[in-house]
Parts: structure tokens; sequence; C-alpha cells
């Protein structure tokens, strides 16, 4: 059987992800193959069958409303690659 | 005997005897990382002085006083950097804030101690996919040491510390444990909080310890378990005293083996062991029987979709405006993301981010996606029906020993194939353990002993039971 085709310089797109040339081919055979394999669930019975999104079936959980201490903007901008007035700094994001 | 090659039950009794201070645990291993980690190469960094300096104000009072804990690199702790072996964070992320695992653990009196190798944000099985460095085995030097955790089983197995924290998604603590002859304790969904772990598979993902001996898994998972505020998955359920009861055997207990387990694939060497080892316990007054598991050929292929799903969300935070890489080729915004994404992952993450975009995206997302989640459920009602029969079941951890270094590059489903023991406990929730066999060929092999929801003192007990076999 064939390997199935993802079409890798889409989804590398939809992730945000530029890849290069050698990778979209390397991650589209790897894929495939991959795919290929996982395919195999399409042979168990699903019907009438709910979906397990979380191992403990666990509602919403809350906590009180009360206010409680956080992490400092200058403990966060520590790690920030670009800040200027105590904020993150990016590109020009609309055109004026 | 160094300090830093001994249980850390053994350095509490000589501390709290005042044979020994906590400095001098901490400066052993300090010093036996100096000598032999740069052959394991098990830490990617660490800071003496700090160390040193916790050290001194240890309180011996507390369950885990003066005691250091390795901690793996995708562990928040404050003032530490965490990197989770990625040019992403390499030298540019230093954690504002300790995770809650960390928080009980100084809360217990332990000192949180240098960062451990993994697989870049613990994708793997065998920490080749460190981005920053190769982790040998200690016991057998040339191979893998096992993956994700496998800077902290190495660190243990190689005698540079007693115990470490680890993380396990799909086997990532219980596999390189058994690859390196530890223990490595993956407990129940919930049992412990995941807030400061960095996020891979938000439905998966556990911490969990890696120590030399049963009663040190017992002993840090008294100081780990809880429900927290800040992780809204915690469970709230009482935290027993996970050492007490370790030494009562397993007479009157009934272990099932699955018989999905036992096929083919498997190492005629490592099966033996593990049956070995289930007739060792038979001898002991425990009933084996053998059970099923239906769903266990789909686990793999499940597992391989919600991981990547869940992944490729998390690890959307990583866009070069936060933390961490951003491109300086980038001159836009949506050049800021692809570009500072494409310098800063490595190979295996983002094939698994494209993976798991693509089950994700519209179109797939019924056939691949939904479907999982749906055989998610028949995985964990076979483990509800077995442990209806049984007390726990008998595993082995991988369907091999460690493979040599490189054996399986460029073929990632060979990696993913080799979790099919291990990953079925994440997707229903289950807590497993692995603990040592006896050898093949000097090559460490693991036993796994899976338990139902919050059956931790079970699989702790049976544990303890094996490693008593061979001492």
């Amino acid at each position: 059987m064939a390997d199935q085709t993802i079409d890798v310089r889409y989804v590398a797109k939809l992730a945000r992800i530029d890849l290069s040339e050698d990778e979209i081919t390397r991650f589209g055979e790897q894929l495939g193959t991959i795919m290929t394999h996982i395919d195999k669930l399409s042979e168990v019975d699903i019907e009438g069958i709910e979906a397990t999104s979380h191992a403990t079936q666990l509602s919403n959980k809350v906590r009180k409303d009360e206010p409680v201490g956080g992490l400092k903007p200058g403990d966060f901008l520590q790690n920030a690659p670009d800040q200027a007035k105590g904020q993150l700094r990016v590109p020009k994001v609309v055109d004026a | 005997m160094s300090l830093a090659s001994q249980s850390l039950s053994s350095l509490r009794r000589q501390l709290t005897a005042g044979n020994i201070t906590s400095r001098d645990i901490v400066q052993d291993t300090i010093d036996q990382i100096s000598a032999r980690d740069g052959e394991i190469k098990a830490f990617l960094s660490h800071d003496p002085e700090t160390a040193l300096a916790e050290a001194e104000k240890a309180d011996l009072s507390l369950p885990l006083g003066g005691l250091p804990i390795g901690i793996k690199d995708n562990i928040n702790v404050r003032n530490h950097p965490c990197s989770c072996a990625s040019k992403f964070l390499e030298g540019a992320y230093h954690s504002p804030y300790d995770a809650t695992a960390v928080i009980k653990l100084r809360a217990a009196g332990a000192i949180p101690f240098g960062r451990l190798n993994l697989d870049e944000f613990a994708m793997g099985s065998s920490t080749e996919n460190s981005a920053l460095q190769i982790t040998q085995n200690p016991k057998a030097p040339g191979h893998i040491p096992g993956g994700s955790s496998g800077g902290s089983a190495a660190a243990v197995a190689g005698d540079l510390i007693s115990a470490a924290l680890g993380s396990d998604t799909g086997g990532s603590i219980r596999q390189p444990a058994s690859h390196c002859g530890v223990v490595g304790l993956k407990p129940s969904y919930g049992r412990v909080s995941r807030y400061g772990l960095v996020a891979f598979g938000s439905s998966l993902d556990q911490i969990g310890p890696l120590t030399r001996t049963v009663e040190d898994s017992a002993l840090l998972l008294n100081a780990l378990a809880g429900g927290d505020l800040r992780d809204s998955t915690s469970l709230d359920d009482d935290v027993p005293d996970y050492t007490e009861g370790l030494e009562n055997g397993v007479a009157g207990m009934k272990l099932g083996l699955p018989k999905e387990y036992f096929t083919d694939g498997i190492d005629a060497g490592v099966r033996a062991r593990v049956e070995k080892a289930a007739a060792d316990l038979e001898a002991q007054g425990a009933e084996i029987i053998e059970i099923s598991l239906p769903h266990t050929e789909y686990a793999v292929a499940t597992y391989y979709i919600i991981a990547p799903a869940e992944a490729s969300s998390n690890l959307s935070r990583f866009d070069g405006i936060r933390y961490g890489n951003r491109s300086s080729e980038a001159d836009d915004i949506l050049s800021v993301y692809q570009k500072s994404r494409e310098e800063g992952f490595g190979s295996e993450v983002k094939r698994r981010i494209i993976l798991g975009t693509y089950v994700l995206s519209s179109g797939y997302y019924d056939a691949y996606y939904s479907r999982a989640l749906k055989v998610r459920t028949l995985i964990r009602r076979d483990f509800e029906e077995a442990f209806e029969k049984v007390d726990a079941i008998l595993t082995p951890v991988t369907p091999e020993t460690a493979p040599k270094i490189g054996a399986a590059a460029g073929d990632p489903l060979k990696h993913y194939l080799a979790d099919i023991f291990t990953i079925s406990a994440n997707l229903a929730g289950n807590c497993g353990i692995s603990v040592p066999l006896e050898p093949i060929d000097g090559k460490p092999v693991g036993l796994q002993i899976l338990g139902p929801h919050l059956g931790e003192k079970t699989i702790l007990r049976t544990a303890r039971a094996v490693e008593a076999l061979g001492s």
C-alpha cells in the first residue's frame, strides 16, 4: 500500500514554522509512513463510544475569587527577547 | 562507597545520626559530576554555590531534609535555567518561579539540584533528540539511556546523585529507568501537579521520581503528591504514606499478565526475565492470571495522534515574542513566528508539530483526532475491566534492552513502536512503575507494574517484592 501523502508545506504554514526544502521532503516521507500506521484506527468500531479527552473525569474545579500574588512584570521580562518601557516589544503589526 | 551512590533512605539515616552533613552529600554530588559526567553527560548544568548554600541551611527534621534531588530540564526551578534541551530556550531562559513539584520538594527539605538532559521538549525515547548533548547509558556505554528522562535515569544509574525528577507522557520515566537499571514511577494522572512542568501532552503528562530503590520512590511520592490550585487537573484525594506497607509482600495478590504484551515483537531474553519475575512472585503467594487488553494494538496509533495534537497546541507559545529565540532574520510579525520556530526547534519537535497540526486541521479532525479520543475510551475500559480481576498488571517496559546510540536514526516510526508497552498507562491515566530485573549480558531490563488509577500503594508494594527477590 502506498503511504499517505501530507501537504507538509501547507501544514507548516498553519503551524507557523518555516521548513527547508529538505525538511519538507523528509517529513513528507516519514509522516506518510506514520499516517499509514495510524490509519489502523479506521478498523476500530467506535459507534456509540464517547470521547476521552482527559484521563480523569473532572468537572470544572474553581477556587475562591480572591486575588493572590503572581509574577511581577520584571520577573517575566527578564526572559523577553526584546522589551521597551516595561513591555514586550514586537515588530509593527498594523500598517499606519 | 560515595554518598551520591547511596539511596535517599540510607543518606537520611546517616544525616539524622549526625554522621554526615547535607553539605557532604552536595559536595560529593558536585565532585562525582566533575569526575565522571564528562563521559556520561547527564547534567546540562548545575550551580554548586547555590546548592552548597542551601545545604548549609538544611532542616534535617523534614522528611527529605538536606537531600539533593536532580531536576529534569523541563521542570521550572526559580532562577535556574530551563532549556528543555532546545536551542529555542538555551541560554535565553531562567525560570521566574518554582514548579509546584519543586515547591513541595523544598517544603520537604530537599535541595533541587542541577538540570538534567532530555529529548528536546520531552519528545523522544532515547535522549538523542536533545539539541544540546548526547547522554550515555552508564550501565551500557555506547547505548542510549532511554528517554525522554534520559539525563535523570543516567544521573541516578551513574551514581552522580541519589534521585531525580522526570516527566512521563508516554513512558518517559519508566523506559529510561528500565534501560538504566533504576526505579522509575509514573504516578496516576492528577496525583502530582503539572504546574511548572513545560507542557507537552497536557492530558498525558505526569512528573515522577527516578530513584535507586522502591522505598526512595515512595519517599519522593509522599512529598510530590497532592492537589494544587494552580493545576485544575490535579486531584485533592488524600495522600497516604506511600512508605507504609511496602514490605507486606504479594501473598494473596492477583497479578495479571496481558496476553497482547507477549507477542513475537518482544526479545526472547526480555520475555524470559519478565516471566521469571512472575513465577517468582507466584512462588511467594501471588496468583498469576492471564488477562486481555484487546485494544493494545491501537495504542501507538492513538497516542501518536493525541500527543502531537496536544503538543502542537502547547508549543504555539514558543513564538519568538515572549521568551527564548527571536530570529534576527525576521522583519514582520509573521516571520518572527515562522523563522524563530524554524531556527529554535529540532527535527523531532518540528515533525510532531506538523503531525499534530495536520490531525487537528479542518477536514482531518474527525477522521483522526475525534476517532483517537474514542479509541482512548476503549483502551481505558480495557484497563477498568482488567482491574476488576487483578490488583496489578505485570509487563515488560520495552520490547528490547537499550539499543546502540544512533541505531534508529532517521526512522521515527521505529522509535514510536517501541513505546507500545508504556503509552497505554498514559492514555488511561493509570500509574506504573519500572523496577530492575537481572540484566541481560550486563544490560539492564525492567519489569513494569501497572496499577489502577490512584493504585500507587499496590504497585510500590509489588515493586518492593520484586526488588527483594534480587537482594
